[in-house]
C-alpha cells in the first residue's frame, strides 16, 4: 500500500444553476491576458450539447486519453500519430475554429465618432487582428440549448439512446438541459504527464495538482492534444501551455479555489482523498464496465488504521489524515457513492466526481393539451419507481459518467430521491411511516445516511464543503533558504510578464 | 506508482510556481457591493493590487440566520464577479462629454451673453438653434469638456427653466433607490429642493404587482429567499430564478432536499425548469387561467366537500371572505357599511367600516381593523380581534349564508374568455338600515363559490363537473393554458393538501413572466386566492413572492425624507412614470384607447388618456407640469389678486381651475408650455432600456431619427384632453445623463457626466432578498475625473444656487399639487367616485380633487440646504406607512458628532456622503433597535394591542457604517415593515398581521378577495376573474409591417437574460464572450424553419413601433408562435443597420409601445390611494407582436 494524498472535487450537478460566476472569476484571476484570451481553465456546458472546445469528447478526432491495447495503456494520441515523430505536425490538436477567435467590440466608436447622419455603433472586431469580424462561435455558444439542432443533437453522449427519446428531446415532451461545469481533473493518470516531451508538467506530490512548468515547456503542445478533456490550453504570446492549477497559491493559503469560492449554487465540495498509488496502472487498465468500481477501490478509507498507519509511513502529517477524514468528497465518492468520474473511459482517473442530476418528469401531448406523465400510485416524488420518465435519458447520463452503465447511475438517482422522499415525510406528515422505511431500504441507503447526506446537500457550511488542507509552505521553503531569510526576502525582485521563447 | 506519471517533490525543481503565486498577491481587500438594479444586494470583496482593482471575489462573513437554514454565502453572480472589467474598460466614461453641436452653439452664445442664462435663454427661445443639437442627438458628435462648462450649461438651464415655465418643467429618473441609496437621494433631494419632479421606476417597469395594493394595500412585501427553504411546495411562475435571483436559487435546490415538491410554469423550458419535479409548459401569459381552475377544484374539494379546520379559521381572522356585500340590481355590489345600520348609526367614518354576520348572535357584528378604526379619533380598535368593536363582544364569522339564507337570489357573473354572463344562485340575508330600507346582503365567500362555479345545489348556470367547459374548471382552463385537465386537477389536490398538512407551507415565487402582460393584476390575483384559501399568506414558507424589480429600502423611513427633502418640510413632486410617459412621449395618440383591448362590464367608450385626466383632477394620480402655468407664477397672480394666506392662494387656485381659467397641463399635453424642458437622467438607462415606447421617446422628446411608422390614431378618440394636430417632435431642451459608461441614454443625451462607479464611492445597499445592511466602499479614488453622484449633485447644486444669486434672489412661494396619499387620512377622502368637473361634487382639496400645499423657496440656498439635513425630523421625527417615530434626540447627536452651520443654527451635516450613510443608519429603526422601539409603542398605540416585547431585547442595538464595513449586519423587527425576523427566522410578508394581529392597510384591515371601488364594479375586477390576452388585432402596431412581412405574426417575449443586469454588463466583455457576443433573438427551431432562418443568421424583428436586428438563436427549448429577445439590449453594440427602415436599427423597447390599464388609476379610496411607486397604471410590455424576417448581410 503506498498511500498518497490528493486535493479531489465534487461537482453537485443537481445543484448547478449554469451561472458561470465560477468561469468568471476564473477568468479575472489567471487567463485576463494576452495570449490566454480563449482560455477557459474553467467552464461551463449546457448539456446536451457539444461543450468547449466543440466536440471536445470526439476522440475519434482529438486522440485524448488513454486506450487499452494488448491489456496495455497507450496514449490514443502516440498510438495513432506515432509520437514523437508528429512533434512538428500533430493533425490531432485543435484549432483555432475549434475553439474561437476571440472577439472584443469598437466601444471608441461611441466616443470618437464624428456627428453623422445615424448612429454611430461599437463593432464586433477580433482580438488578434483588431479588424471587424463575423461572430461564429464562442466559449460558450450553446448555451441553453442555444443552436439545439446543430449543437445538442450533435452531443456524442446519444449513444444507445433510443432514437424515439433522441426525437423527443426536440420537443416538449421531453426536452430539458443540465449544466456541466468542467476545470482540470488533475487526474491520477494524467495523459499530459505522459505526452510532455520536455518532462514539463507534473503533479503536486503533496496534493495532486497538476502543472505545467511554464519555464521547461517548450510549447510541444502533445498535452493539448492528449488530455481527453481538453483543459490544456497553448498561449500564442508566451508559446507555452498553460491549464488550472486548482488555485494552489489559494490552496496553500487555506482559501478554496476561486471557482469553488465562487460557487454561488454551492455545488461545489473540495477535500483530500487517500489512495493507493499502487493501485493506478491496475485499475486505469479495468475492463470498461468495471472502470468506476476500480477507481473507488483505489480510494482508502482514511479511517483504516492500516491506511492511517501506512499514511504516516510516507511521510503525510496527522493534519493531513485529519482532512482526509472530514473529507466532503470522500463522503459523496466512496461512502455515500453518489458521485462519478467523468468519462471513466478515458482511463485517465479523473479526481474530479460529478453527482448526475435528477430532472423533470416527462409529458404527452393529449389532442394539443400537455399532460405530465404521472404514476396513478401516490408517492412523493413519480420519478423513484419511474427512472426511466425523467426527461434526461439514463442512458445519457451513463454515457457521461459511466461509460455507457445505466446501473451504475441508477441507484444514484434512487438514492437522491430517496433523501427527498424521505426528508418530505419526516417534515409534511411528521412521521415515517413503514412505506417511506421500506422505499428508503430499497434506494440502498439508511435513515442515519440520509440525514448525513441532506446535512451535506442542503445544509452545509463553506467550512464542510472546503476541507482544505493544511500546507507546511516552511518545510518546502526549508529545502533551499532559510525559513527566516525567506520571510524578508520574499517577494523583493523584479516582475516582469513572460516572454515568448523565454 | 506507474513511471509515466511524474509525481513532483522537490520544492527546488519547483520554484518556477511564483509565476503564479506574484499573479495571486494583492495588496489589499476591499468590502463594496455592486449598485445595479438586481436587489441582489451581494457583499464582495474587492482586490487591489498596485493601486488598481484588479478582481473581485464574494465576502463569506455573513452572520448566519439560523443553524437550521441553509447559510446565504456566497452571494454574487457571473455578472457582478466581471464588474472590474468596466472600471478601466474602453466604454468607461472618463471625462465629462457634450454634443458638439450644442458645445458650438454654447460658446457663442456665450461671447454675446456674459450670463449664462442669458446665453441658455438665448438658445432655447431660437427654434432653429434648438433644433440643431436635437437633430444631433445620438447621432455621434460627442466633445470632451470641462466640469466648469458642463455645470455652467446645465445650472444655467434649470434657472432659465425655473424662471421661464416653473420648476416642474425639470425632471429627473433614476431606478431602485435600494441599490445605492445615497447615489438615488443625491439627484431626488436635489430635484425636490427645486421643486422638479422625481419619476417613479417599479410602476413604469411594470414590476409593481399592482394585486399586492390591491388585496394587501401594501407595495410589495416578499420573503427573503432564505425562508423559500422553509417552504414544502413551491410554484414558479414567470420567475427563472437562476437568471433573476442567481445568488439566491441555492435555497430552492436545497429545499428540494429538505422536502419541498418544485414545480415550475413557463412556456420556454427554463433555466429554472431544470431542478423542478413538474415543468408546465404553459402558454404565455396564460397562468391566471390555471391558478382560477386551481381555486375551483380548492374550493370544490376543500371548502365544500370536506372542511379544513385550518383553512375555515384563516379565511374567517385574516380575509374579507366573511364580510357583507350588498346585492343590487342582479349584480353584487359594494360592502355594506356599519354606519348604515341604526346599531352602529353613532360610529366615527361608519362609511368605512364593514360587518360581518355572527354566528353565535344571528346578526351582523363590526369587528375592529376596518380603515374607519385607523383614521379616527379614538385609537386602538385598528385590530384583527375577533370581536365587535363597539361592545366588545366575541363574535364568530360566518363564511356562508347557505345554511341560513332568508331566499336565493340569482345574480349575474361575467365570463370575460367568450363574453358571457352567467347567472348563479348566491344566499342572501335581508337587513333593515338604518333609512328604513331593505337591503340583501351576501358574504364574499358567498360571492366566490358562485364566481368559481363551485354548484352548491342554488341554481343557475353552473358547471356540473370538472369536464364541462365553463368558468372556472378544469376543462375551462384547457384552452387557454394548454394543460391537460387531469394535471391541473392532480396539481390543485396536491396543493391543497400541502397547504393543510404543512398549515400553508404553499409559496409562490412569481415575477416578469406573470407581471409584464396587460391583466397582470387579474393573473396575480388568481394566484393568491390559491394561497389564502391554504391558509399561506403571513406564514414562514407560505405566501407570495415577487421578484421582479421589487425593491426594498430598508431604512426608509430615514431614508426618504433625505431623499425628498422631507427634512426641510418641502413635498415632493412625485410623478407616476407611466403615466408620464404615456401623455409627454405622445404615445397616447397611436392608439384609441383601452376600449380596443380591456374588456368592461358595460359599454365603455373613452380613451385611456381620458381617463388618465380625470384621474388627476379628482386627485388620484400626480401629474406635472401640473398648470399650464408656471406654478410660480400662479402664486404670484393669486397674490395680486389679493389672496395673503396659503389657504386664499389654494382657494384662488381652485377656482382659477374651475373657471377654466387655470388648466391642468395633462388636458393640454402637447402646448410647449406644458413640454417637460429638463432631463436629468442617472443610475439608469431612461432613454434606452428602460424607455418602453423607445422610438417615440426619440422622435417626440429628443427629436431625432427614428425608426417607427406607426400611424396616430387617437384624433376623434378622446374627449377630455386637447387633440392638437401637429405631434410636437423634441420637447426636450437639454437632457443630462450621469454614467460610467456610454450606454444608450448617454449615446443619446447632450451631455454625459463621468460617475464614480461601485468600487469608488461610499453607499449603503439594501434588498428584500435578504435582512442584510450592505455598505458600499471605495477601493480606489473616483477615477479620471469622475465624481460619485452625490458630488456630482452637489456642484451642480452649488453653480445653481450662485447663478440664482442673481436670477432667483428673492423667495419664491410655490403651490405643489399631490394626489390623495395612502397610509394617510386621505383614505377616507371618496366613499363614491364624483367629478367636480361635471359638477357631481363640490371641488374640495384633498377630498374631490388634489391637494395643494404652498412651500416657499430660497433658490440660492438649495446648495446649503442639500448638505444639512433640515430640522423637520428633529419635531417631527421619521416614518413611513403612517407610523410616527420621535427621533428628535438622536438629530441631537448628529448634530453633535457631524455638525455645521447654517445661517447661524447647526444642522447634522450630509456634506459628504459617509455622512448621509451615518445619518440614514443612526435614525432608522431597522438599524436603531430604540426608534423600532419606539415604532412598535406607536403601532401599539393605533392596534391596542402588544407589540414592543419585539423591539425590547434590542433597544441597545445601534448599527453604524463602520459595523456594515466590519461584517455585514441584519436588520431589526419593526412595524415599518411586516415580518418578525427575531430569533432566528428569514423574513416572511405579514407573519406580524397574523402572529399579532396588526391589520393589513386596506378598506377592511384584511385581505381582500373582493374590491368594491366603483370602477373594479364597472371594469367586472371587483372578483377574481379572468380576462383574456389583448391579441394582435386589437393593438394597432402591425398594420403597416404587415405588408412587409414574409412570415407569420410571432408574440415578442422580453424574459430577464442571463448575461446581464438588465442594460447593465450587457456591454461588459466577459458577458458578451460567454454568450453571443450580441443580443440574440430566439426562436423555435420549427418556426425558424418555416421562416428560412437558421442558427447564427441576422434577422429583422419588426412592427409599427420599431425595429430590431440581430443574430438569430434556433432552440427546440423555445414555445412556437413567441420570439425571445433577453431583455435589455442596448443599440450600442452590434446592432447593424435595418435594411427595412434604413437607418441604424433600434433595441428590444424599439418595438414596443406603453399601454396603461384605466382600473389601476382608481384613487382616493382606501388601498386605492397614491404613493409613489405604490400604486397606478403600470408599463405593461409582453403584449406586443412581431414580424420576423432573415436578412443576407448586415449592414454596418
Amino acid at each position: 500500500m503506498n498511500v498518497r494524498a490528493h486535493v479531489s472535487m465534487t461537482f453537485h450537478l443537481d445543484k448547478c444553476i449554469g451561472c458561470h460566476t465560477c468561469s468568471v472569476a476564473c477568468k479575472n484571476l489567471w487567463t485576463d491576458r494576452k495570449g490566454t484570451e480563449y482560455m477557459w481553465w474553467n467552464n461551463v456546458e449546457t448539456r446536451p450539447g457539444t461543450g468547449y472546445p466543440t466536440g471536445w469528447e470526439d476522440q475519434e478526432r482529438f486522440k485524448g486519453g488513454w486506450e487499452k491495447k494488448n491489456g496495455q495503456l497507450e496514449l490514443r494520441l502516440h498510438s495513432r500519430a506515432r509520437g514523437l515523430t508528429n512533434l512538428f505536425y500533430n493533425p490531432a490538436l485543435p484549432e483555432l475554429d475549434d475553439y474561437y477567435e476571440p472577439f472584443t467590440f469598437d466601444y471608441q466608436n461611441l466616443f470618437n465618432a464624428p456627428e453623422g447622419d445615424d448612429q454611430p455603433v461599437a463593432r464586433p472586431i477580433s482580438m488578434i487582428t483588431g479588424e471587424p469580424m463575423n461572430l461564429e462561435a464562442g466559449p460558450n455558444w450553446d448555451d441553453d440549448l442555444g443552436g439545439s439542432n446543430l449543437y445538442a443533437q450533435n452531443d456524442p453522449n446519444w449513444a444507445g439512446v433510443a432514437p424515439e427519446i433522441q426525437a423527443q428531446m426536440a420537443e416538449i415532451e421531453r426536452v430539458a438541459f443540465n449544466y456541466m461545469p468542467r476545470i482540470c481533473n488533475h487526474c491520477l493518470n494524467p495523459a499530459c504527464v505522459a505526452a510532455c516531451p520536455s518532462g514539463a508538467i507534473y503533479k503536486r506530490a503533496e496534493d495532486g495538482v497538476v502543472l505545467v512548468n511554464e519555464n521547461k515547456c517548450k510549447g510541444w503542445r502533445m498535452c493539448v492534444a492528449a488530455c481527453p478533456y481538453k483543459k490544456v490550453y497553448y498561449n500564442w504570446a508566451t508559446g507555452k501551455s498553460e491549464k488550472c492549477i486548482l488555485c494552489f497559491p489559494r490552496l496553500e493559503t487555506g482559501q478554496a479555489p476561486a471557482c469553488f469560492h465562487s460557487c454561488v449554487g454551492r455545488i461545489r465540495y473540495l477535500g483530500v482523498i487517500l489512495y493507493d498509488a499502487d493501485r493506478i496502472a491496475t485499475a486505469a487498465k479495468a475492463e470498461t464496465q468495471e472502470l468506476v468500481q476500480a477507481q473507488l477501490d483505489a480510494i482508502l478509507d482514511p479511517f483504516d488504521p492500516a491506511v492511517m498507519a501506512a499514511a504516516r509511513a510516507n511521510g503525510l502529517g496527522e493534519d493531513w489524515i485529519k482532512a482526509a477524514q472530514a473529507s466532503p468528497v470522500y463522503k459523496f465518492v466512496k461512502v455515500w457513492k453518489l458521485a462519478l468520474p467523468l468519462h471513466p473511459e478515458y482511463r485517465t482517473m479523473a479526481m474530479l466526481f460529478y453527482i448526475p442530476p435528477l430532472s423533470p418528469i416527462v409529458s404527452t401531448i393529449e389532442e394539443g393539451l400537455v399532460k405530465l406523465e404521472l404514476p396513478p400510485e401516490q408517492i412523493d416524488f413519480e420519478l423513484f419507481n419511474h427512472l426511466q420518465k425523467a426527461r434526461l435519458p439514463l442512458e445519457y447520463l451513463a454515457n457521461l459518467f459511466a461509460a455507457g452503465n445505466v446501473e451504475v447511475v441508477k441507484p444514484i438517482l434512487r438514492k437522491l430521491l430517496a433523501v427527498r422522499i424521505y426528508k418530505r415525510r419526516q417534515s409534511v406528515e411528521g412521521t415515517i411511516d413503514q412505506a417511506t422505511l421500506q422505499l428508503v431500504e430499497a434506494a440502498g441507503t439508511t435513515p442515519e445516511e440520509i440525514e448525513a447526506i441532506y446535512q451535506l446537500t442542503a445544509k452545509p457550511t463553506l467550512q464542510e464543503r472546503f476541507v482544505v488542507p493544511p500546507y507546511h509552505r516552511e518545510m518546502a521553503v526549508e529545502v533551499w533558504n532559510d525559513p527566516l531569510a525567506h520571510k524578508g526576502e520574499t517577494g523583493v525582485g523584479f516582475l516582469e510578464l513572460p516572454v515568448r521563447g523565454d | 506508482m506507474s513511471d509515466w506519471i511524474k509525481e513532483l517533490e522537490a520544492p527546488t525543481e519547483r520554484k518556477w510556481e511564483e509565476f503564479y503565486r506574484n499573479r495571486f498577491a494583492h495588496d489589499k481587500r476591499v468590502r463594496t457591493t455592486h449598485g445595479v438594479n438586481c436587489t441582489g444586494s451581494c457583499s464582495w470583496e474587492v482586490f487591489v493590487k498596485d493601486g488598481v482593482v484588479t478582481w473581485e471575489l464574494q465576502a463569506t462573513d455573513y452572520p448566519a440566520i439560523d443553524p437550521n437554514l441553509p447559510d446565504i454565502t456566497p452571494r454574487g453572480c457571473q455578472r457582478g464577479v466581471s464588474y472590474s472589467w468596466y472600471l478601466y474598460s474602453p466604454i468607461r466614461v472618463k471625462y465629462p462629454y457634450a454634443r458638439g453641436a450644442l458645445v458650438d452653439l454654447w460658446r457663442e452664445a456665450r461671447e454675446k451673453h456674459p450670463d449664462p442664462v442669458e446665453a441658455w435663454k438665448s438658445l432655447v427661445s431660437d427654434p432653429e438653434k434648438r433644433r440643431r443639437w436635437q437633430r444631433a442627438r445620438g447621432k455621434g458628435g460627442f466633445r470632451r469638456f470641462s466640469w466648469d462648462e458642463a455645470l455652467e450649461i446645465i445650472a444655467a438651464s434649470l434657472v432659465h427653466t425655473i424662471k421661464q415655465h416653473g420648476p416642474d418643467r425639470i425632471i429627473g429618473f433614476s431606478p431602485i433607490p435600494a441599490m445605492s441609496q445615497i447615489s438615488y437621494a443625491a439627484g431626488s433631494r436635489f430635484l425636490s429642493l427645486l421643486g422638479g419632479v422625481p419619476m417613479s421606476f417599479y410602476d413604469w417597469y411594470c414590476d409593481l404587482p399592482n394585486a399586492s395594493p390591491e388585496i394587501w394595500g401594501e407595495q410589495t412585501d416578499v420573503h427573503e429567499a432564505a425562508d423559500w427553504y422553509n417552504a414544502r411546495f413551491i410554484a414558479v411562475v414567470g420567475s427563472n430564478l437562476n437568471m433573476t435571483r442567481t445568488p439566491d436559487v441555492h435555497y430552492v435546490a436545497e429545499g428540494r432536499y429538505a422536502g419541498a415538491k418544485f414545480t415550475v410554469f413557463a412556456p420556454d423550458f427554463n433555466q429554472v425548469a431544470k431542478y423542478a419535479d413538474w415543468w408546465l409548459p404553459i402558454n404565455p401569459g396564460q397562468d391566471g387561467a390555471f391558478w382560477m381552475a386551481v381555486n375551483h377544484v380548492i374550493l370544490k374539494e376543500f371548502y365544500l366537500l370536506k372542511q379544513v379546520p385550518y383553512f375555515v379559521n384563516y379565511l374567517k381572522r385574516y380575509t374579507d371572505s366573511p364580510l357583507l356585500v350588498e346585492v343590487k340590481e342582479g349584480r353584487p355590489g359594494r360592502y355594506l357599511r356599519a354606519g348604515q345600520l341604526s346599531e352602529y348609526a353613532d360610529q366615527e367614518n361608519g362609511e368605512w367600516k364593514l360587518l360581518v354576520w355572527d354566528e353565535k348572535s344571528g346578526s351582523p357584528r363590526m369587528p375592529g381593523g376596518s380603515i374607519g378604526f385607523r383614521w379616527q379619533s379614538e385609537k386602538g380598535k385598528w385590530n384583527l380581534e375577533l370581536k365587535d368593536a363597539k361592545t366588545g363582544q366575541e363574535i364568530d364569522p360566518l363564511l356562508s349564508f347557505r345554511d341560513v339564507a332568508d331566499e336565493v337570489v340569482q345574480l349575474e357573473f361575467d365570463d370575460f374568455g367568450t363574453d358571457q354572463k352567467q347567472k348563479r344562485g348566491v344566499p342572501i340575508k335581508k337587513l333593515i338600515t338604518k333609512d328604513r330600507q331593505q337591503v340583501a346582503v351576501t358574504t364574499v365567500f358567498d360571492l366566490l363559490m358562485a364566481q368559481f362555479g363551485v354548484d352548491r345545489g342554488l341554481g343557475g348556470e353552473y358547471p356540473q363537473s370538472y369536464d364541462e367547459v365553463g368558468p372556472y374548471t378544469p376543462a375551462w382552463q384547457e384552452r387557454y393554458t394548454g394543460i391537460h385537465r387531469d394535471t391541473l386537477v392532480r396539481y390543485a389536490r396536491e396543493w391543497a393538501e400541502n397547504g393543510e398538512k404543512t398549515q400553508g407551507k404553499n409559496l409562490i415565487i412569481i415575477g416578469a413572466g406573470a407581471n409584464h402582460w396587460y391583466h397582470n393584476n387579474l393573473l396575480y390575483r388568481a394566484g393568491i386566492v390559491a394561497l389564502m384559501l391554504t391558509g399561506a399568506v403571513g406564514v414562514n414558507g407560505g405566501g407570495l413572492a415577487h421578484y421582479v424589480g421589487q425593491e426594498k429600502l430598508a431604512n426608509q423611513a430615514s431614508w426618504g425624507p433625505i431623499a425628498f427633502a422631507g427634512d426641510w418640510g418641502y413635498p415632493s413632486r412625485q410623478q407616476n412614470t407611466p403615466s408620464f410617459h404615456y401623455v409627454h412621449s405622445d404615445q397616447w395618440r397611436y392608439e384609441r384607447g383601452y376600449k380596443d383591448y380591456d374588456r368592461t362590464v358595460g359599454p365603455k367608450t373613452d380613451h385611456t388618456i381620458d381617463h388618465q385626466a380625470r384621474a388627476v383632477r379628482k386627485g388620484w394620480l400626480p401629474f406635472f407640469p401640473q398648470f399650464n402655468k408656471s406654478s410660480l407664477e400662479v402664486v404670484e397672480e393669486a397674490q395680486k389678486a389679493g389672496a395673503q394666506t396659503d389657504q386664499e392662494i389654494v382657494a384662488y387656485v381652485v377656482k382659477q381651475l374651475k373657471e377654466g381659467k387655470l388648466e391642468f397641463a395633462i388636458d393640454d399635453p402637447d402646448a410647449p408650455v406644458n413640454w417637460p424642458r429638463v432631463w436629468f437622467i442617472w443610475r439608469g438607462n431612461a432613454i434606452g432600456t428602460s424607455a418602453k415606447g423607445h422610438e417615440f421617446f426619440l422622435k417626440h422628446y429628443l427629436g431625432t431619427h427614428t425608426n417607427s411608422v406607426a400611424e396616430e390614431q387617437a384624433n376623434g378618440h378622446v374627449s377630455e384632453v386637447r387633440y392638437r394636430k401637429e405631434a410636437p417632435q423634441g420637447k426636450l431642451d437639454l437632457v443630462v445623463d450621469l454614467n460610467f459608461r456610454m450606454d444608450t441614454s448617454a449615446l443619446y443625451s447632450d451631455i454625459v457626466l463621468p460617475t464614480a462607479s461601485w468600487y469608488e464611492k461610499e453607499d449603503l445597499n439594501t434588498t428584500d432578498m435578504h435582512t442584510y445592511i450592505n455598505p458600499m466602499q471605495a477601493a480606489v479614488p473616483p477615477l479620471w475625473e469622475s465624481k460619485s453622484d452625490w458630488e456630482i449633485y452637489k456642484a451642480v447644486a452649488q453653480k445653481f444656487s450662485e447663478l440664482a444669486k442673481t436670477h432667483l434672489s428673492r423667495p419664491v412661494k410655490d403651490i405643489v399639487m399631490i394626489p390623495l396619499q395612502h397610509d394617510t387620512p386621505d383614505e377616507l377622502a371618496q366613499p363614491d367616485d364624483r367629478d367636480w368637473k361635471k359638477g357631481e361634487v363640490e371641488a374640495i382639496p384633498g377630498k374631490t380633487m388634489p391637494k395643494f400645499r404652498i412651500v416657499e423657496r430660497q433658490y440660492p440656498l438649495v446648495y446649503e440646504k442639500m448638505i444639512s439635513l433640515g430640522d423637520a425630523i428633529e419635531k417631527n421625527g421619521v416614518g413611513m406607512h403612517g407610523l410616527t417615530i420621535p427621533a428628535g434626540d438622536f438629530y441631537d447627536d448628529l448634530r453633535k458628532s457631524q455638525g455645521r452651520r447654517l445661517n447661524g443654527s447647526v444642522y447634522p451635516s450630509l456634506e459628504d456622503a459617509r455622512q448621509v450613510a451615518e445619518a440614514i443608519l443612526y435614525l432608522d429603526p431597522v438599524s436603531n433597535g430604540e426608534l423600532s422601539y419606539r415604532a412598535f409603542k406607536d403601532e401599539e398605540k393605533k392596534t391596542g394591542v402588544k407589540l414592543t416585547d419585539l423591539a425590547e431585547p434590542v433597544r441597545d442595538t445601534r448599527i453604524s457604517f463602520s459595523d456594515l464595513v466590519a461584517q455585514p449586519r441584519r436588520q431589526l423587527t419593526t412595524p415599518t415593515w411586516s415580518a418578525i425576523i427575531n430569533q432566528g427566522r428569514p423574513y416572511s410578508p405579514f407573519t406580524l398581521n397574523v402572529e399579532r394581529l396588526i391589520p393589513w392597510r386596506t378598506l377592511s384591515g384584511r385581505q381582500h378577495f373582493y374590491l368594491d371601488h366603483p370602477n373594479y364594479l364597472a371594469w367586472g375586477e371587483h372578483l377574481p376573474t379572468y380576462k383574456p390576452r389583448p391579441d394582435h388585432s386589437m393593438l394597432l402596431e402591425t398594420e403597416i409591417s404587415k405588408a412587409q412581412a414574409q412570415g407569420k405574426l410571432l408574440n415578442y417575449i422580453t424574459p430577464h437574460g442571463k448575461w446581464s443586469i438588465h442594460s447593465t454588463y450587457s456591454d461588459n466583455h466577459r458577458m458578451m464572450t460567454l454568450s453571443r457576443g450580441g443580443y440574440p433573438i430566439w426562436l423555435n427551431d420549427k418556426d425558424a424553419r418555416e421562416l428560412g432562418i437558421r442558427d447564427n443568421d441576422w434577422v429583422e424583428l419588426f412592427n409599427d413601433n420599431g425595429v430590431f436586428v440581430q443574430r438569430c438563436i434556433v432552440s427546440a427549448r423555445i414555445p412556437r408562435g413567441t420570439v425571445f429577445v433577453y431583455h435589455a439590449t442596448e443599440r450600442t453594440l452590434s446592432v447593424p443597420r435595418s435594411p427595412l427602415r434604413g437607418k441604424r436599427a433600434g433595441m428590444n423597447n424599439s418595438i414596443t409601445r406603453a399601454r396603461l390599464k384605466p382600473v389601476l388609476m382608481s384613487g382616493g379610496y382606501a388601498q386605492f390611494t397614491y404613493a409613489f411607486n405604490y400604486w397606478g397604471p403600470v408599463g405593461v410590455n409582453r403584449d406586443t407582436f412581431v414580424y420576423v424576417r432573415r436578412i443576407e448581410a448586415p449592414q454596418w
